[in-house]
C-alpha cells in the first residue's frame, strides 16, 4: 500500500516538474502561446485541459480492456471530445466573458497532443489509479506553466496581475509581451532557463555521484 | 625550453600575418563612429551622453554575465559588445528614458548575440535586434523625437523611474522623415547634411556618417558594395516615384540623408557576420535592402524602414550565400 502510495506520488511529481509537458516535453504549444496574454487566461485554459485530462485518463484506464488496439486512437479521441464539449459548454453558461476569450482554443482542446500523448502513453496500459495520479500532475504541470508565461506576460504587458494593478497609473506597458511575439519570446526564454537549470542539476548529481564514489 | 632571445624563432603557419583581428576592426569602427557621437551628444546635450553610456555600460555587463566564466577576456576583450551598446545608443531617441536603453541592451547582447553563440554566430545584427525589440515593446517613446536643444538640459523623460512612463518635457519636434510621410513636407538639404534635425542621436549628420564611412573604406574594414549598393539602389527607386508624383514622394536625396539611411548603410548593414560571403551576394544583398527601405518608407506604416530592412535581408543571407556560392576549382562541371 505505501509502496504504491509512492509509486503514485512518483507519478504526480513527474508531471509537475521533471517531464513538466510545456518546459519538458513540449506539448500543447498551440494553446500555450495563443491563449497566455493574461494570467486569468491561463488559469481558464489550464482548468479546462485539467478536466479534460482527468476525466479522459480515468475513462480510458477503465476501458482500456475493452478498447480495440486497431481503433484505440479514435476512440481516445471520442472520448476526450466528450469532455471537452463538456467544458465548452459549462464555461459558455458560467463564464461567457472567459469563453469568448479563449474562443476557438476550447474546441482545440480536443487536438491537444498532451491529452492524446498520456491517454496513449500511459493511461491505456495502467491501472486506474495510477492514470489518475498521472493526469493531475500533468495537469497541474500544464496549468503551471499557463499561469506563469501568461502571468508574467500581464505583467509586463499591462501592470496588472489577474487584473489587478501592480505599479499604478504611470505605468509604461510593454506593448509587445502582449502580442504573439512576446508569447514566443517569453516561452523560448522560460524553456531557456528549465533547460539551464536541468543541466545545473544533471552537473551536481554528476559531482554527488563522483564524490561519492571516492568516498567508497 | 624556451629562450627569451631565441636564435631561431620556429613557428606553425601561417608565417604571414595581418593586422586584421577582430579588435583592431572594431578599434577602426569605433574611431569612425567617434565624430557622429560626438555631433549626437553636441546636438541632444548631456542626456544623450548619458543614454549612450547607459547603453554601452549595459552590453557590457549583459555580455559579462552570460560569457563563460573562464572565457571572458576573450568575449569582452574583442570590444563587439562595446560596439554594439555605442550602435544601438546611436538608433535610438534622445529622450528615451534610460532603463529603456537598460532593457534594449540587454536584449541586444542577451537575444541578438548570446544566445546564437557569440559573435560571428549572431544571424541578425545585435544591435538593431535591441532596437527592434524596443520599438515594438514601447512604441510611443521610440517615435517622440525631441528637437536639437541647448548642450545642458535634459529632458526629464530619460530619468523616469523603472518600468514608468517618461514625461518628455523638452520641445518635441516630427522626423523629418515623419514631417515627409504625413504632411508632405520637405526638409531642407543643407539641414539632413550638417545634422541639425530631430531624430536617433547619431543618425542625423549625413557629412560626418559619411566620412566615418570613407575611413572605414580607406581602412579596408567595410565593403564598399553594400553602401553603395544600398544607396543607388534607394535613390533609383525613390527617383522612379518621386517623377511620377514629385508632391507625394519623396526626392532621391532625402531618400539617401534622412532617417537611418546612411547609419544603417554604413555602420550596420556592413557587419561582416550578417551579410553575404561573395561580391555577387553582397550586390543581392544591398540591393534588396535598398529596394526595401523606400518600399517600407512610402508604402509602410511606418516612416523609417531602414532597421526591418537590414533585419529581412539578414535574415535571408544564409540563403544568399548558399545560391552564390563559388564553383570549387575544377569540380562541377561534368555534372551539367
Amino acid at each position: 500500500m505505501a509502496k504504491s502510495e509512492k509509486q503514485a506520488y512518483d507519478e504526480f511529481i513527474k508531471g509537475v516538474w521533471r517531464e513538466n509537458p510545456v518546459f519538458v516535453q513540449v506539448l500543447g504549444m498551440c494553446p500555450m502561446l495563443a491563449v497566455t496574454n493574461s494570467a486569468i487566461n491561463g488559469v481558464a485554459m489550464g482548468m479546462a485541459t485539467f478536466f479534460v485530462l482527468m476525466g479522459s485518463s480515468f475513462l480510458v484506464s477503465l476501458l482500456k480492456n475493452l478498447i480495440p488496439k486497431q481503433v484505440r486512437i479514435s476512440c481516445f479521441i471520442i472520448i476526450i471530445a466528450t469532455f471537452v464539449t463538456v467544458v465548452d459548454y459549462v464555461l459558455l453558461a458560467t463564464l461567457p466573458g472567459i469563453h469568448k476569450e479563449l474562443g476557438a482554443f476550447i474546441p482545440l482542446i480536443v487536438a491537444n497532443c498532451l491529452i492524446l500523448g498520456r491517454q496513449e502513453a500511459f493511461a491505456s496500459r495502467n491501472t486506474i489509479r495510477m492514470a489518475l495520479a498521472d493526469a493531475l500532475g500533468m495537469a497541474a504541470g500544464f496549468l503551471f506553466a499557463l499561469v506563469a508565461l501568461g502571468g508574467i506576460r500581464e505583467i509586463l504587458g499591462e501592470g496588472k496581475l489577474f487584473g489587478i494593478s501592480l505599479f499604478g497609473d504611470n505605468f509604461e506597458p510593454w506593448v509587445i509581451m502582449i502580442l504573439p511575439p512576446g508569447g514566443f519570446i517569453t516561452l523560448g526564454l522560460m524553456l531557456l532557463f528549465f533547460n539551464w537549470l536541468e543541466e545545473k542539476k544533471k552537473k551536481l548529481d554528476a559531482q554527488v555521484a563522483a564524490t561519492e564514489g571516492s568516498d567508497l | 625550453m624556451t629562450q627569451k632571445d631565441p636564435k631561431l624563432l620556429i613557428q606553425p603557419g601561417p608565417q604571414l600575418r595581418q593586422q586584421m583581428t577582430t579588435p583592431a576592426v572594431m578599434r577602426d569602427v569605433w574611431y569612425a563612429l567617434a565624430p557622429t557621437t560626438l555631433a549626437g551628444i553636441w546636438f541632444f546635450g548631456i542626456g544623450a551622453l548619458l543614454l549612450l553610456i547607459t547603453c554601452i555600460a549595459t552590453a557590457v555587463l549583459t555580455e559579462w554575465y552570460f560569457s563563460p566564466e573562464d572565457e571572458r577576456r576573450y568575449f569582452l576583450g574583442d570590444g563587439s559588445a562595446i560596439l554594439t551598446g555605442l550602435l544601438l545608443g546611436l538608433t535610438l531617441p534622445p529622450a528615451l528614458p534610460l532603463w529603456m536603453a537598460v532593457v534594449g541592451s540587454a536584449v541586444a547582447i542577451g537575444v541578438g548575440k548570446t544566445i546564437w553563440g557569440g559573435v560571428g554566430s549572431n544571424l541578425f545584427n545585435p544591435a538593431l535586434v535591441g532596437r527592434a525589440f524596443l520599438l515594438a515593446t514601447f512604441p510611443i517613446a521610440m517615435t517622440t523625437w525631441t528637437a536639437p536643444g541647448d548642450f545642458f538640459t535634459m529632458p526629464s523623460s530619460i530619468f523616469a523611474l523603472p518600468l514608468m512612463t517618461g514625461v518628455v518635457d523638452t520641445v518635441t519636434q516630427a522626423s523629418p522623415l515623419g514631417l515627409m510621410k504625413f504632411e508632405y513636407t520637405d526638409t531642407g538639404f543643407v539641414e539632413l547634411l550638417f545634422g541639425n534635425t530631430s531624430g536617433s542621436l547619431g543618425e542625423t549628420s549625413g557629412l560626418l556618417l559619411i566620412l566615418g564611412g570613407l575611413y572605414l573604406w580607406w581602412r579596408r574594414d567595410l565593403d564598399w558594395r553594400i553602401p553603395v549598393g544600398i544607396l543607388a539602389t534607394a535613390m533609383a527607386f525613390s527617383l522612379a516615384l518621386y517623377m511620377m508624383d514629385s508632391g507625394r514622394y519623396p526626392g532621391p536625396i532625402f531618400t539617401a540623408l534622412s532617417g537611418g539611411m546612411l547609419l544603417g548603410a554604413i555602420f550596420m548593414a556592413t557587419d561582416p557576420v550578417t551579410s553575404p560571403l561573395t561580391p555577387k551576394g553582397i550586390w543581392i544583398f544591398a540591393v534588396g535592402i535598398g529596394f526595401l527601405v523606400v518600399l517600407i518608407r512610402v508604402f509602410g506604416g511606418f516612416p523609417e524602414g531602414m532597421m526591418y530592412a537590414i533585419l529581412l535581408m539578414n535574415a535571408a543571407t544564409p540563403l544568399i550565400d548558399r545560391y552564390t556560392q563559388p564553383r570549387v576549382f575544377g569540380r562541377g562541371l561534368d555534372t551539367k
